[in-house]
């Protein structure tokens, strides 16, 4: 039971990759779309990717 | 003027290399604690850690293992106990003696002044935490000394900067390079949240949390041992200033869409409403919680991995370490621009919410 601390770190990391990961997914696919478009697209990536850390680092510090 | 201005110069492109030599500086002050066998390098290590993103009261530079003597300078402590009790911190001698001022006796442990008796006992609770009381500290520490440094140094920047656009439209000297920046936060953050109405009244502080972060920020990844950022006081002060800004400069609009949301059933009202009102203590917060979390998990990250270079010595695992430590500062230097960037456009998002016109939704 001395262990579970670094489960949850395992699972909060899982947790705030696969966020990341899917914005950062989305956020190619619309620059592909509209290359023009990709300053924007580039802040609002940055911005979602810093809240969702936010958590993470949040919750890491719990466990 | 051209004197002061080379200067300032030479002062920014040293400071730019003090950033640089990030790992050969811990990695300097490490060597001194690494004796012994493995097991004890890693209590080394994680003692120094520790006490590396810690407040103090005095100014270490550097400290010899072997012989004890620290070089720096001791930093003024002024305490509130029933009155104002200032000395300097060279009384507590890092901790060893008692501090005895106006009669009573003053002990530190830990980081933490404590008042005890002439002996100097600190009586510890179940847990190992001390049960002695604390006096309110006003003292002057490393980090209270660093924000002052920083406050200076961005006043005499920008006001540099202001008189140097008297009779022309390009500013000379600082204002090339800060130029760019402090338009962008006024085109790409300030007015988009905020609107073209009333975007000016936050403007100044937008601007001063934006580079007070980031040098802030980047001075922490530098050999100097400060780490303003990473004490969760500092960052609780700056959403402070946030949570405040946005509460009372806040237009009726915004009380209306907390407390009876518009067209919404009424059952709907009253649910939301307390929900609502978690949600302003809640922004803050985690404005609070997400720049301290960020900065202090990369710094204590980033000098584990030096540590694994002392507790390896071989061939091949001490230069990997090397590597992968340089490669995490670079990813430093990034956050910590990326840190002051996401705390101003989250504080622009909330002080727009604050002054939105009701527009027919």
């Amino acid at each position: 039971m001395t262990g579970l601390n670094f489960v949850g770190a395992g699972l909060i990391v899982i947790g705030a990759g696969l966020g990341i990961g899917r914005i950062g997914g989305s956020a190619m696919d619309a620059i592909a779309r509209q290359p023009e478009a990709s300053g924007k697209i580039q802040t609002a990536m940055l911005i979602a990717a810093a809240l969702i850390e936010g958590i993470g680092f949040a919750a890491l510090f719990a466990a | 003027m051209k004197v002061f201005q080379r200067s300032l110069k030479y002062a920014m492109i040293l400071l730019l290399m003090l950033t640089g030599t990030v790992i050969w500086a811990s990695s300097g002050d490490e060597q001194h604690k690494s004796t012994g066998n493995p097991i004890d390098t890693k209590e080394e290590i994680n003692a120094y850690i520790k006490h590396h993103l810690q407040d103090s009261h005095d100014f270490t530079f550097f400290t010899n293992g072997e012989t004890g003597t620290h070089y720096g300078f001791p930093l003024p402590v002024i305490l509130w106990d029933g009155g104002i009790k200032t000395f300097m911190s060279s009384k507590f001698h890092h901790g060893e003696t008692v501090a005895e001022s106006g009669g009573s006796y003053y002990k530190l442990y830990h980081g933490k002044i404590y008042k005890t008796d002439a002996d100097g006992t600190i009586t510890l609770d179940d847990h190992g935490h001390p049960t002695n009381a604390k006096p309110l500290d006003f003292s002057i520490t490393k980090n209270v000394v660093f924000i002052i440094l920083v406050a200076v140094l961005m006043f005499f920047m920008f006001t540099r900067m202001a008189k140097s656009y008297k009779g022309n439209l390009m500013p000379k000297g600082v204002g090339r390079m800060l130029e760019p920046i402090i338009l962008y936060i006024r085109d790409d953050i300030a007015i988009p949240n905020i609107g073209k109405k009333n975007y000016k009244k936050y403007m100044g502080y937008l601007l001063t949390v934006f580079f007070f972060v980031w040098i802030i920020n980047l001075l922490g990844l530098t050999p100097l041992g400060v780490n303003v950022t990473n004490n969760i006081a500092v960052t609780l002060a700056l959403a402070l200033i946030t949570y405040f800004l946005t509460t009372f400069t806040a237009n009726k609009n915004y009380w209306k869409h907390i407390f009876w949301m518009p067209d919404v059933p009424v059952l709907m009202k009253i649910i939301l409403a307390p929900i609502e009102l978690l949600g302003t203590f809640i922004k803050p917060f985690a404005l609070m919680i997400r720049l301290y979390a960020n900065i202090t998990a990369g710094h204590i990250v980033l000098m584990s991995i030096i540590g694994l270079m002392f507790v390896f010595k071989s061939w091949i695992g001490s230069p990997l370490s090397f590597g992968l430590a340089f490669a995490l500062a670079l990813l430093e230097l990034l956050v910590a621009a990326l840190q002051a960037y996401i705390f101003t456009m989250l504080s622009a998002l909330y002080f727009g919410m604050a002054v939105e016109e009701h527009d027919d939704h």
